[in-house]
């Protein structure tokens, strides 16, 4: 089970009212790359992994993840709050005022909304493990752009902080990968397991 | 929120931050003994930080594991997404 605590994991500050800012940072929100993705990615990914180290890193990094979700749940919020109307139609926010005025929604920089095929589970943690790997790539990326997006020194504090971990998630996943090798036997370095190359399962 | 308020719930982040970290280190590296006994030390600090917050400001904690006092204070304001994080 989940257990909420009152608090975030990073102090998100906003400087001032952006919904410029807003519209591109909600990408991290409900985007391909963004923190409900990874976060449910990897707490569903879990179920099927064979070690233990594995399933413990993705039950703690999925749940980071939805922390990180909070952050940036936070700081659209803050940026949106106070904004006027003007400011939201000089923003280009306007569509997505007409569907949620200034609620939360899970969509990416262009409003498209969340769908469950920006991520996988597959079954194989070799497959699973690259494609997290991968994940948290992208993510760094898309961090780096929001950090070029930004105008508000505050919340690009806050995006540096998501950006490092990304990497260090990275890194972890990465460990994970060698563990499940050892475990695999390493006979085989692409996953072959319960695959008899000279025939037969 | 006051200032008192905030600087505590600050330095309750930051343990919990290093714990967190050190939980995800510790996950692919459970035979380090040096981060085990430093996660126990940072585990220790944070948990008596937040009992002392909790004394005063409520629980951080919901479903029974913050500590309760006299009034339901779990639902008081502001929320998280509702302080003003900024250095005053
Ligand atoms: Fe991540």
């Amino acid at each position: 089970m989940w257990v909420y605590q009152k608090m975030l994991q990073y102090p998100a500050r906003v400087r001032s009212t952006n919904p410029r800012l807003a519209k591109v940072v909600i990408t991290q929100y409900g985007g391909p790359d963004g923190e409900l993705a990874a976060s449910l990615r990897y707490l569903t990914q879990r179920y099927t992994m064979p070690i233990p180290e594995a399933k413990a890193a993705l039950t703690d990094i999925g749940t980071e993840e939805l922390a990180h979700m909070e952050i940036i749940a936070t700081l659209v919020y803050n940026l949106i709050r106070d904004a006027s109307i003007a400011d939201i139609k000089r923003a280009g926010m306007d569509g997505y005022y007409a569907d949620h005025d200034k609620a939360l929604y899970f969509v990416n920089a262009e409003g498209a909304p969340w769908v469950a095929s920006y991520i996988q589970s597959k079954g194989d943690p070799i497959t699973d493990i690259h494609e997290n790997m991968a994940a948290e790539q992208k993510a760094r990326s898309t961090y780096e752009y929001l950090i070029q997006l930004s105008d508000d020194p505050d919340v690009t504090d806050t995006l540096r902080f998501l950006w490092q971990r990304e990497i260090v998630h990275f890194q972890r996943f990465g460990e994970i990968l060698n563990l499940l090798h050892d475990y695999y036997g390493r006979q085989h370095v692409f996953d072959m397991k319960g695959w008899d190359p000279k025939g037969g399962q | 929120m006051n200032a008192q308020q905030k600087e505590m719930l600050l330095r309750i982040m930051e343990l919990q931050f290093a714990a967190t970290e050190l939980n995800l280190y510790l996950d692919t590296h459970p035979d380090d003994m040096r981060a085990l006994q430093e996660f126990r030390m940072r585990s220790q600090e944070l948990m008596s930080a937040k009992m002392e917050y909790e004394r005063v400001y409520g629980p951080l904690l919901n479903y029974g594991l913050g500590m309760t006092g006299r009034t339901w204070q779990w639902i008081e304001d502001p929320w998280p997404w509702e302080v003003n994080w900024r250095r005053s």
